[in-house]
């Protein structure tokens, strides 16, 4: 075995740690694999939190007058359901997808910056924690996930202030982890791998990370400002002294609408992954799908006012946004007309993942129907600020997002923990959650059309909406036995034994399918190379002179045959080199929100914080490149 | 594995990927004689935009000549110092996509809040 | 996969020319993170510096404008010494190019040097405005300056931090024979930091605020 000369002694702190099971080895991973499973573990914990708030505020609503929380109990309850769902859960949830399998799809052994990736991850837990940490140091946030100042910004307690502190926190995670993941997909692709024979995880995958880098920034600046205003009294969005809320808006929904294409692109990229799988076929113009997500993202950025259509930006804006919110309906359409050509024609099987993936395109489609309703200006001003919006927005991030994501984790359960899930479980969990979701957000277009106001802790009596209500409360709990269910099933699962026969279970198509179930720390034995979109099936299947597809006999690809009789054989005796485990990722992160806490409770805290940050980066830059030879 | 070798290239050996078709042909570094001919222009570009300050010149023509001053030292930074110019085009293109959207947005909301028309 | 041999191999996450030819499109993953980070920090600074612009001479109660409190004689000598320094920063680099490391310590800690005096005369002008009247929550205009300028401020901070850092790496022999891409690296961050400059200094300092004289 070759070994790896250490240029000079490691030092006591900066020795590199070495475990490779256990707690530490977890605390000091710098595994893309392990790194994403912490995000999905992380990420459900808190979809199940928010998911208790969400059930909290279903049974206030369930009946008029409710008594269970009083109004301001329900601002915090409802303020920290929507944080929650939204940067806890179903942002990293998709980090999570990303990051275990982006270097796995384009033929990597890891990401660009491995222990940048590690930090990321320990920001966002450090982030969630500290916004949740506010219950008990003065109230949790209480201004709604939006934040609209001067409400916001002149909040007495607490909740607020940690409100900008934390999301600043988080967006920082974010950031970073977007500029790793665009550096990975542009430069650490296999021999082979052009931009247009990536797998389209990976491509929704880049277009998620360039929304990400531009948008966080202009959100990061308006917290910064309604902190500002919140701690040290300036005049940001005061308007007794000239300051406009407006201009709040303006950054919230800047970073906003392109935060809504960066919370459901994950979940177009793993319905365009498992639609062509069950369908057996290529997904439906490749190229198509992929120019759209482009476009969503681009047109994306060109939107934000459709939010603020009753805010008296005037009717030249209104006409513009409601344009540009018009067409940028259409990319999305072309993605639902590709997909529905994928399983036209196919040999489709209806697995759990498939089941999961075709209910999310067609909850999609009725959440985006509504949203060409918000579209129209004059009809937004009935809807906005109603319950109708809150249909809409659940359909496409719930119907939509959350159905692949259970679908996506089913699906790559397997490949992720050698371990299938119980299909039948899982089918049954996909239908009630299919019928308690529509049960509970589906009468949410009636009752807002009927007037029942958002963001508002009860409804009196006689205005016609307790039925409707109840119904709703109803597919709430359904929602969350279905939850349970899929909670049942990973346990159950878990419990078998670890590893995996057969790789490839669902006969996929992209690369990542070709390692071991799970994958070997270094992924690969031999990077492959790749020569087509869609690279795995085709070394496994190819066409006939009839056109039917048969199965090639395993190495025996006449166009694969470059030679190598062996491939393990050109790199035998090689060395394969992996990223070291570090602590310094987890040190550095741990400086952020004690400096969060130091605005809240006193300058010293800043200045420790400040500390650990620095001692942090600078353990970071001095560790060894490489652990110790033991 | 030799001295020069990367850890991918040794893996690799013969696989390894075609770099870009984009990249400029390697351009010599500016010597240090150009920079400082740089830095000279920039400074002088400075005192251009101090003097209008001691210049009494309407609103109207003085705020237009210090944004084409501003402009013109900021491009002459970017290109020359920050070595756009004489890179790759991509790093350019991720640049200019933050520059352009930044100020395609902001001019908007700007717009939308009537700053040009006080 | 018995013949597969793993190690821990060096963290030399995309730096130096060797890394250059082992990503797919043969630039340094480094390189194209910095340049990605940067346009991020457009939008960063556009947002603030759009800030100031919607709320210049827009105080309706009044109190310091800036034609109150500049001093732009003050002012012009601290935006040339932050642009010296991005001159003595490219400098750094030409000699960390041609293996000079003394040159190169040198010409790092004249960057160094200058940002600090840059740093220094911002404090000095933070002071000097406070105690004229113009505070963090007095109005608009002292909400949007210090806010914008402070951001700034600890940007160049941050850089200066970085060039010590780097001086500090090179005197511990902690830096590879070809010290050139880390340089090369912070010299980006420190351009970039300039460049904002460039833009603060005209669109705060020179163009009148229009507001109404006290």
């Amino acid at each position: 075995m070759a070994s790896v000369t250490v240029t000079r002694e490691q030092r006591g702190a900066l020795r590199r740690p070495v475990a490779t099971t256990g707690l530490w080895s977890w605390l000091t991973t710098v595994d893309h694999k392990r790194i994403g499973i912490m995000y999905g573990v992380a990420a459900f914990v808190f979809f199940v939190i928010g998911g208790l708030e969400a059930l909290v505020i279903r049974a206030q609503l369930a009946e008029p007058d409710g008594l269970l929380v009083n109004a301001d109990q329900y601002n915090q309850i409802f303020t920290m359901h929507g944080i929650t769902m939204v940067f806890l859960f179903v942002m990293p949830m998709g980090a999570a997808f990303f990051n275990y399998l982006i270097p796995l799809q384009v033929g990597a052994r890891d990401v660009a910056f491995p222990r940048l990736n590690a930090y990321s991850f320990w920001v966002f837990l450090l982030g969630g924690l500290f916004l949740y940490s506010s219950i008990f140091l003065g109230g949790a946030p209480n201004g709604g996930w939006f934040g609209y100042a001067p409400n916001s910004t002149t909040d007495s307690s607490a909740g607020m202030t940690f409100y900008a502190l934390g999301l600043i926190i988080t967006g920082i995670a974010s950031t970073v982890g977007a500029v790793n993941l665009s550096v990975t997909v542009i430069n650490m692709r296999a021999p082979g791998m052009s931009l247009f024979r990536l797998p389209i995880l990976t491509w929704m995958g880049l277009v998620v990370q360039f929304l990400l880098v531009f948008s966080l920034p202009i959100i990061t600046v308006g917290l910064v400002q309604l902190l500002f205003d919140r701690r040290w009294d300036t005049a940001f969005y005061d308007p007794t002294r000239g300051g406009d809320p407006i201009l709040w808006q303006h950054m919230f929904w800047l970073f906003g609408h392109p935060e809504v294409y960066i919370l459901i692109l994950p979940a177009f990229g793993i319905i365009s992954e498992i639609l062509p799988t069950f369908s057996r076929k290529p997904l439906f113009g490749y190229q198509f799908v992929v120019f759209s997500g482009i476009a969503i993202g681009f047109i994306g950025f060109g939107v934000w006012a459709h939010h603020m259509f009753a805010a008296g930006l005037g009717p030249v804006a209104n006409t513009a946004f409601g344009i540009s919110t018009a067409i940028i309906a259409v990319p999305t359409g072309v993605k639902i007309f590709n997909w529905m050509a994928t399983m036209y024609g196919g040999d489709i099987r209806f697995s759990s993942p498939m089941l999961y993936a075709v209910g999310a395109v067609m909850m999609f489609v009725i959440g985006g129907l509504s949203g060409v309703t918000h579209a129209i200006v004059p009809h937004d001003y009935q809807q906005t600020d109603t319950y109708y919006i809150v249909a809409h927005f659940h359909y496409v991030i719930f119907g939509g997002g959350v159905f692949a994501f259970f679908g996506g984790l089913v699906f790559w359960w397997p490949k992720v923990f050698g371990r299938l899930m119980n299909e039948r479980l899982a089918k049954v969990q996909f239908w009630i959650l299919l019928v308690g979701f529509n049960m509970a957000f589906g009468p949410m277009h009636v009752l807002g059309l009927q007037g029942m106001i958002r963001r508002t802790y009860t409804y009196p009596e006689g205005l016609g909406l307790t039925f409707w209500n109840q119904m709703s409360t109803v597919g709430a709990f359904l929602i969350a036995f279905a939850t349970l269910l899929f909670l049942v099933n990973i346990v159950m699962t878990q419990r078998k034994p670890k590893g995996l026969a057969d790789p490839d279970p669902w006969d996929a198509r992209s690369i990542e399918w070709m390692t071991s179930s799970p994958p070997p720390a270094h992924n690969y034995d031999e990077i492959p190379e790749v020569r087509a979109l869609d690279e795995f099936w085709h070394r496994k299947y190819a066409e006939d002179k009839s056109g039917r597809i048969v199965r090639v006999p395993a190495g025996a690809a006449p166009e694969h045959d470059d030679g190598h009789a062996d491939a393990g054989h050109a790199d035998a005796g090689h060395a394969i080199h992996l990223p070291s485990p570090s602590f310094w990722p987890l040190v550095s992160a741990i400086g952020l929100p004690i400096i969060g806490y130091g605005v809240l409770f006193g300058w010293w805290l800043v200045g420790l914080g400040a500390m650990v940050v620095l001692v942090g980066f600078y353990g970071w830059a001095m560790e060894p490149s490489v652990a110790e030879e033991v | 594995m030799s001295d020069t070798e990367t850890p991918l290239q040794h893996e690799l050996g013969d696989r390894m990927p075609d770099p870009g078709e984009e990249r400029a042909p390697h351009r010599s570094h500016p010597s240090a004689k150009e920079y400082i001919r740089i830095g000279l222009i920039l400074a002088f570009l400075t005192a251009l935009e101090v003097a209008t300050y001691y210049v009494d010149i309407s609103r109207g023509i003085l705020i237009p000549t210090l944004y084409v001053l501003a402009l013109l030292k900021f491009v002459l930074v970017v290109l020359w110092f920050m070595h756009l110019r004489f890179d790759d085009r991509r790093y350019a293109r991720f640049f200019v996509m933050g520059l352009a959207g930044a100020a395609t947005l902001y001019l908007i909301v700007l717009i939308i809040f009537g700053a040009f028309s006080r | 996969m018995a013949d597969v041999a793993i190690e821990h191999a060096g963290q030399g996450e995309g730096g130096g020319h060797a890394a250059e030819h082992a990503t797919t499109t043969g630039l340094p993953s480094t390189k194209l993170a910095m340049w990605l980070f940067l346009a991020s920090e457009c939008l960063l600074f556009g947002a603030l510096i759009s800030t100031y612009i919607l709320y210049r001479g827009a105080d309706p109660l009044g109190g310091p404008t800036p034609e109150d409190v500049f001093d732009i004689p003050f002012t012009s000598v601290s935006s040339f010494v932050l642009l010296a320094s991005s001159l003595t920063m490219v400098l750094a680099l030409a000699a960390a190019q041609k293996r000079d490391t003394v040159r190169m310590r040198l010409w790092l800690l004249a960057t160094a040097l200058l940002g600090m005096s840059f740093v220094g005369g911002q404090v000095y002008e933070f002071t000097t405005f406070y105690n004229e009247g113009l505070a963090l929550d007095t109005n608009l205009f002292g909400t949007t300056f210090y806010v914008l300028t402070g951001f700034h401020g600890a940007h160049v901070t941050v850089g200066i931090l970085m060039l010590l850092s780097v001086v500090g790496m090179s005197w511990a022999d902690r830096l590879p024979p070809d010290a050139s891409f880390p340089v090369e690296m912070v010299g980006l961050y420190w351009h970039f930091v300039d460049i904002v400059w460039i833009v603060i200094f005209t669109v705060v300092y020179l163009i009148p605020s229009g507001a109404p004289p006290a």
